[in-house]
């Protein structure tokens, strides 16, 4: 990879995203060592910085990057919006004096990465911006879906649900076209965003046709409070119109697999039986994240500098 | 008696029709003759060879920001951003800090006028208090002490009953309405057009049926009032047909477009250009070419600039917390001479009046014109100039334009305001 940071996946090349995958392989069979780490990283010091409540992706990052032997700083902050105060390039400034080797930032503002990546010299990773993109979601599953189908392309993947504020929605459906996958979209009228079919995915106005015949059944979360919002009128219709049942299920290939960003809401957007049965990929996809997760940080923090300073100390 | 005779310009009038190599002779501030070898021994010269002669523009839209917001621009420095733009005389919006809603707050916006500005200064009024869109403000004694129009620019008046009253009102006094069209129900937390590029970019987009259906409304309710409005930077391909119905059923309605708005898309915000974001947004492919047709066509009568200055750390942060906004004055004569008359959409007369003869009618004032007896507004243009527009010949407090580094034909040279010389060979003399 030849790029200082990974901010989406529309700008990526094809040729990079399977660098990525390749390169979490090995990372993934760390985790059935005793010990699970290597020392890619040693003495590099990563700042994971979210400015958005997060969980599983935070968590995910700061292993991945412990299982490379790097030193990982967590700040949390609410800068939710319009908040007075330093503003994000000084915050980030401010981090640079300290040394800091590369920056994981969530952000809910669309674009707050490109942003910063322009203003600053060292690495940033993208871990959700607002309603744009969360390219190492779309990465992880890209791998869950190769590691379950032997291949991408050619593979008919269903996405369901809020695509008009899900960037999870966005880095699959660029990750899932650029390897040729088929993608269907469906969800709430008024949750499909404005001109999403020149993003290269079929749109479906009925849940049965994206399900029919699929490889991969994608849910996406839907936010409680898109409910009497005007979006849709209940969680009970929605879960009526477009809810994963095994019924449902029943439509797409009998070795379709289902999976999910995280968090879910049972009974929302999905159904227990789906959610615990057979088919389900969603914990995988948990365990490859941190492979994923681990591949893109050694890219970036060994490609942009190459050199240690230990090795230029050597030189010396 | 004070005369200055400008010899061998291409004097482009189109109040009197005129495109021609004429001399002006302006005596007493005023223009005195237009004329062919116009011979003054005892008047000062000025030699225009190669430059074309037009009346000062007039800009129906822009944003001085003082009272309240002299950080980004003040009547010194947004005069001479308009002097260095060749425009002559501006309409200063009245969401300053306080707003323009009183005869006193009116009066201090003329004494500013009067003590900073380098151009001529018309102001407007708020057309309801705090620009709440709830109660009216005094027009009939704000018409009396110098407001040209009511506007609450920068918001809609969301409420049609109030929009009722204010026309009905407002068409005893005889003032024109000025209206943002946005219906801010449909326009909620956006930030850009909506369409493929905001769903591209993850940003929350603004419908362009917002502004529509306000400008549908209004002129329903000019046409039931007998109010006068006037559409300020329209910018969808819908409003264009709507104001076009509008005057074909004879409601009295104006329209202006911003050169941003038929210069660029909505594509121009990919990479998060902070300094592609106004309000309304840029729209599409579709919606520039329309409002070019509208200018052709006469449904837009007016070229306005939405002139909004903002500081650099204002405008440099995340894109949703940037204001709306770009400055505009000095890129108005360039920007339309290259997308609209090299382009061959207008004539450069047809350009030129609606910068100018335009304007003037919407605001009822007798500007825009080179007929002897006019005021001696004048703006020199070398139209072979080519040159790049950077950030240190800007005359504005603030640097937020998408035009930075661009290229354009068709530089400034020299300007006069009431006979007062501002700029001569490119140079600001204020």
């Amino acid at each position: 990879m030849n790029r200082k940071d990974l901010l989406d996946i529309q700008s990526l090349e094809t040729e990079e995203i399977y660098e990525i995958l390749d390169t979490a392989v090995p990372f993934k069979e760390i985790f059935t060592r005793s010990v699970k780490r290597v020392p890619s990283l040693r003495g590099k010091t990563i700042v994971n910085i979210f400015f958005e409540p997060s969980t599983r992706t935070r968590t995910s990052f700061e292993l991945a990057a412990k299982r490379l032997s790097a030193d990982v700083i967590n700040i949390a902050s609410e800068r939710s919006s319009f908040v007075k105060g330093e503003s994000l390039i000084d915050t980030f400034h401010t981090l640079l004096a300290m040394k800091a080797d590369l920056f994981v930032m969530r952000h809910s503002f669309a674009g707050a990465c490109h942003f910063l990546a322009e203003r600053i010299p060292v690495p940033i990773i993208n871990a959700g911006d607002g309603a744009h993109e969360h390219p190492t979601q779309a990465l992880l599953d890209l791998f869950t879906i190769r590691e379950n189908k032997g291949t991408l392309s050619g593979v008919k993947v269903a996405i369901i649900g809020d695509i008009a504020f899900s960037r999870v929605a966005r880095s699959n459906l660029w990750a899932l076209t650029k390897v040729g996958a088929d993608v269907h979209i469906t969800g709430p009228a008024t949750l499909l965003p404005k001109g999403i079919e020149r993003m290269g995915a079929k749109v479906c106005r009925r849940v049965e046709e994206a399900l029919d015949g699929a490889d991969v059944v994608y849910m996406l979360r839907i936010q409680k409070e898109r409910q009497g919002s005007h979006f849709f009128p209940t969680i009970r219709e929605y879960y009526h119109l477009f809810g994963l049942t095994p019924n449902r299920l029943s439509l797409a290939k009998p070795d379709a697999i289902v999976m999910h960003p995280g968090p879910m809401n049972r009974g929302v957007e999905i159904n227990d039986y789906v959610a615990d049965g057979p088919a389900s990929r969603i914990h995988d996809q948990v365990t490859n994240g941190v492979a994923i997760r681990m591949a893109v940080l050694f890219l970036l923090a060994t490609q942009h500098h190459p050199q240690t300073a230990h090795e230029l100390a050597a030189e010396e | 008696m004070n005369r200055l005779l400008i010899r061998g310009g291409i004097v482009v009038d189109p109040s009197q029709g005129l495109e021609a190599r004429r001399d002006l002779l302006i005596e007493e501030g005023r223009i005195a003759a237009v004329g062919e070898n116009l011979n003054v021994p005892s008047a000062e010269t000025w030699e225009a060879d190669g430059l074309h002669i037009l009346p000062g523009l007039v800009d129906l839209h822009v944003h001085f920001r003082e009272p309240g917001q002299e950080h980004k621009e003040t009547y010194a420095t947004g005069s001479r951003s308009a002097a260095l733009g060749g425009v002559t005389s501006v309409v200063p919006m009245a969401n300053t800090n306080p707003i323009v809603e009183k005869q006193a707050d009116l009066k201090f916006a003329l004494y500013l006028a009067q003590d900073q500005a380098v151009v001529n200064v018309y102001p407007l009024a708020a057309a309801t208090v705090g620009q709440k869109g709830e109660d009216l403000t005094e027009y009939a004694d704000l018409k009396q002490n110098g407001a040209v129009a009511l506007s609450d620019d920068g918001k809609p008046i969301m409420d049609s009953a109030v929009m009722r009253r204010i026309l009905e009102y407002a068409s005893m006094v005889g003032l024109p309405l000025f209206l943002h069209e946005e219906d801010m129900n449909l326009s909620a937390r956006g930030c850009m057009n909506e369409g493929y590029w905001s769903t591209f970019l993850g940003l929350p987009g603004m419908s362009p049926a917002a502004e529509e259906v306000m400008i549908a409304r209004d002129l329903i309710l000019a046409d039931e009032t007998g109010g006068r409005i006037h559409i300020q930077h329209v910018s969808t391909a819908r409003a264009v047909d709507l104001i076009r119905i509008g005057k074909q059923r004879g409601i009295q309605v104006t329209a202006e477009a911003c050169p941003h708005h038929f210069t660029l898309t909505d594509e121009a915000v990919k990479g998060y250009r902070t300094h592609a974001k106004m309000n309304p947004p840029l729209r599409t492919e579709k919606d520039r070419l329309a409002l070019i047709e509208g200018l052709k066509d006469g449904t837009i009568d007016a070229i306005a600039t939405d002139h909004a200055p903002h500081t650099r750390h204002e405008k440099e942060q995340e894109f949703e917390l940037a204001p709306f906004g770009i400055i505009g004055l000095e890129t108005l004569f360039p920007l339309t001479y290259n997308n609209l008359v090299l382009t061959g959409a207008l004539s450069l007369s047809d350009a030129v009046r609606k910068m100018t003869l335009e304007p003037a009618r919407i605001l009822g004032i007798d500007k825009g014109t080179l007929r002897p007896g006019a005021d001696a507004d004048i703006a020199l243009v070398d139209l072979n100039l080519k040159r790049v527009y950077t950030e240190d010949e800007i005359q504005s407090k603030s640097k937020n334009s998408p035009s930075l580094a661009g290229s354009c034909r068709g530089g400034r040279s020299g300007q006069s305001v009431g006979g007062n010389i501002v700029m001569r060979d490119r140079k600001l003399l204020v």
